[in-house]
């Protein structure tokens, strides 16, 4: 009787292998425009990048030079500056998406009248176009006719008109602010979406015994919801490597050099003097980077999960 | 006493909170209003003035003469978005199946191949891609500008719209099966239809990569002016002596409204949609 049962659980599923296609190639079939389109657009240009990167390429010429490029980019003093500043562009940024994310998620999780309203007002910067809310920010940092130049001198804050974007630090600082406003708004509903999904039980427990706010939120809210912070900060981190519009608009990576990270860097390279082959060698340094800040993030991120108890 | 009970000092403090918060999130918004409203000779006017007698919506006039393809800037990137969303969702949606459903060899492995795109943003990979297009004669088409789009997408998309098609009870398909329907048809006619809300999620999410995002394609890959979307078109604004910026203020708040307006009533089932999506249970 038992053998019977399992006998007729298992042909359940035989009974649909056999007719039509296999579960193998129906999967195949099924993830093959990804992976045919993925190939053209994204694998293929990867490999043609290494390639070029080995070349003095431009737009209608090309011949091979080897390493030269790599000589050339690795012997420069230049390059390693760039490296840096794009690493603390990426420190800085994501750790403040991640905070204001996370004070922003916090208050949009209370149960106060009008929250509804208030979520519906922070998705504007997500979900327009990054060039069009950086236009804005143009406007805000200019010296003599912008806001936040005009109100620093009405409150006494400043002497006298500031160009915020004339001064590599000030510009830097300024890019900054850009790059987290653009950010936050996503990174305060996926919290938002996390914090919802805790289950409820966690905190009337603690609330029964006693427990304040400042606490739930540290021992439970923190804990339930840092598989989310955890993927956030690595997407975000990426995204933020990456950032090219925010720049690029504000500034072109000046003044003088002081907000070029890699990104801009390798796209002035390309695109500005239509030096492929450099512009090239610098794409793949950005990948080599990425890929390997990546495999160490996902290694500390494996520990944390295990720490957690996540699997 | 209840848990969600605030005093009114904590419900000052939240207030004050989200009041700062939202104001950081807003400035640049109320500022480019303010801007929008204010004739030029006011703008350019030392010491800054918040508020001036003559305001009015004259630049959301002049905007259209002094940029005459203003109109059809506004529906490219609308049009351009939408294309990129489409096409995405044709791709992302039978993927996410395989990966929610079906057991295969390289199952993993591909998985995180898709995942790992996420690193290789368009910018790194202009190079080729601006070879690729040219040599299939695509640049300065409509084409250039959506073909990269979709490509960037397609991963984020799988792994959302996978979390939601695993929430399908597998019992329903199991049900489909033994009663002799094909894999095509079960996937088409039980689990697209439960998946629906899944899909309207992704399919914003996806819109709103491809709309956020158009600017960088556009410059790159497109010269043609009657094709350029939004914010590649806002450029036209400055001029060889000064910039329009009240106009353009105009332009780029106008621009962005029918999307906006869209995005105020889906936001709801937005939020509600990444807390079923992206938190597991």
């Amino acid at each position: 009787m038992s053998d019977q049962m399992v006998s007729d659980t298992a042909s359940a599923p035989a009974v649909a292998r056999r007719r039509g296609l296999s579960e193998t190639w129906f999967a195949w079939l099924l993830i093959a425009p990804a992976v045919l389109f993925t190939a053209v657009i994204v694998a293929w240009p990867l490999l043609e990048t290494v390639r070029l990167s080995f070349t003095d390429a431009t737009i209608n010429s090309e011949s091979w030079v080897g390493l030269a490029n790599y000589h050339e980019l690795l012997g420069s003093a230049k390059f390693y500056v760039v490296v840096g500043r794009t690493f603390f562009w990426m420190a800085l940024s994501v750790s403040l998406k991640l905070v204001v994310g996370l004070i922003g998620a916090s208050l949009l999780a209370a149960a106060v009248p009008g929250r509804a309203l208030f979520r519906a007002l922070i998705m504007p910067p997500w979900v327009i176009p990054i060039a069009i809310g950086c236009i804005g920010w143009l406007w805000l940092y200019n010296g003599q006719f912008g806001f936040i130049s005009g109100m620093g001198q009405r409150l006494g804050l400043l002497d006298g008109p500031f160009e915020f974007l004339a001064y590599k630090r000030s510009a830097f600082y300024s890019a900054i602010v850009t790059d987290v406003w653009v950010g936050t708004p996503m990174v305060s509903l996926f919290f938002l979406a996390a914090m919802q999904g805790v289950n409820r039980d966690l905190y009337e427990a603690a609330w029964v015994d006693g427990a304040g706010r400042w606490y739930r939120f540290r021992r439970i809210t923190i804990p339930q919801i840092m598989p989310t912070i955890i993927s956030m900060a690595l997407l975000s981190a990426i995204w933020t490597f990456n950032s090219f519009d925010i720049i690029y608009i504000l500034t072109q990576g000046g003044p003088r050099g002081g907000t070029t990270t890699m990104i801009i860097d390798a796209y002035k390279t390309a695109f500005g003097n239509y030096n492929l082959g450099e512009g090239a060698t610098r794409a793949v340094a950005i990948v080599v980077l990425l890929g390997l800040f990546s495999l160490a993030y996902l290694n500390i991120l494996n520990r944390v999960n295990r720490h957690y108890g996540v699997k | 006493m209840r848990m969600d009970h605030y005093t009114l000092l904590q419900k000052i403090g939240i207030y004050l909170g989200i009041g700062l918060f939202l104001m950081f999130v807003l400035l640049p918004f109320l500022e480019m209003f303010r801007t929008s409203l204010s004739p030029m000779s006011h703008l350019f006017h030392a010491p800054y003035e918040i508020w001036n007698s003559e305001m009015s919506f004259q630049a959301y006039r002049d905007m259209w003469d002094k940029v005459p393809l203003l109109g059809r800037y506004i529906w490219n990137s609308i049009y351009i978005a939408s294309m990129v969303t489409a096409l995405s969702m044709i791709i992302i949606t039978p993927a996410a199946y395989a990966y929610a459903r079906l057991e295969f060899p390289l199952k993993a492995l591909s998985l995180g191949a898709f995942l790992s795109i996420n690193m290789f943003a368009g910018a790194v990979l202009l190079i080729p891609l601006y070879r690729l297009l040219n040599s299939l004669h695509l640049l300065n088409t409509y084409w250039a500008m959506i073909i990269p789009g979709i490509a960037f997408l397609i991963p984020t998309g799988i792994w959302l719209l996978k979390g939601y098609l695993e929430k399908i009870p597998r019992e329903l398909e199991e049900a489909a099966y033994i009663d002799g329907a094909s894999r095509v048809y079960t996937l088409r006619r039980v689990v697209l239809p439960l998946a629906v809300p899944g899909l309207i999620v992704v399919g914003t999410s996806v819109f709103i990569g491809a709309y956020a995002q158009q600017y960088l394609f556009a410059i790159t890959f497109n010269q043609v002016k009657e094709l350029q979307p939004l914010p590649a078109g806002l450029n036209q604004f400055i001029g060889y002596q000064s910039v329009e910026w009240n106009q353009m203020m105009a332009a780029a708040l106008t621009g962005v409204l029918p999307v906006m307006a869209v995005f105020f009533f889906l936001q709801k089932y937005l939020v509600a949609g990444l807390t079923a999506g992206a938190v597991k249970e």
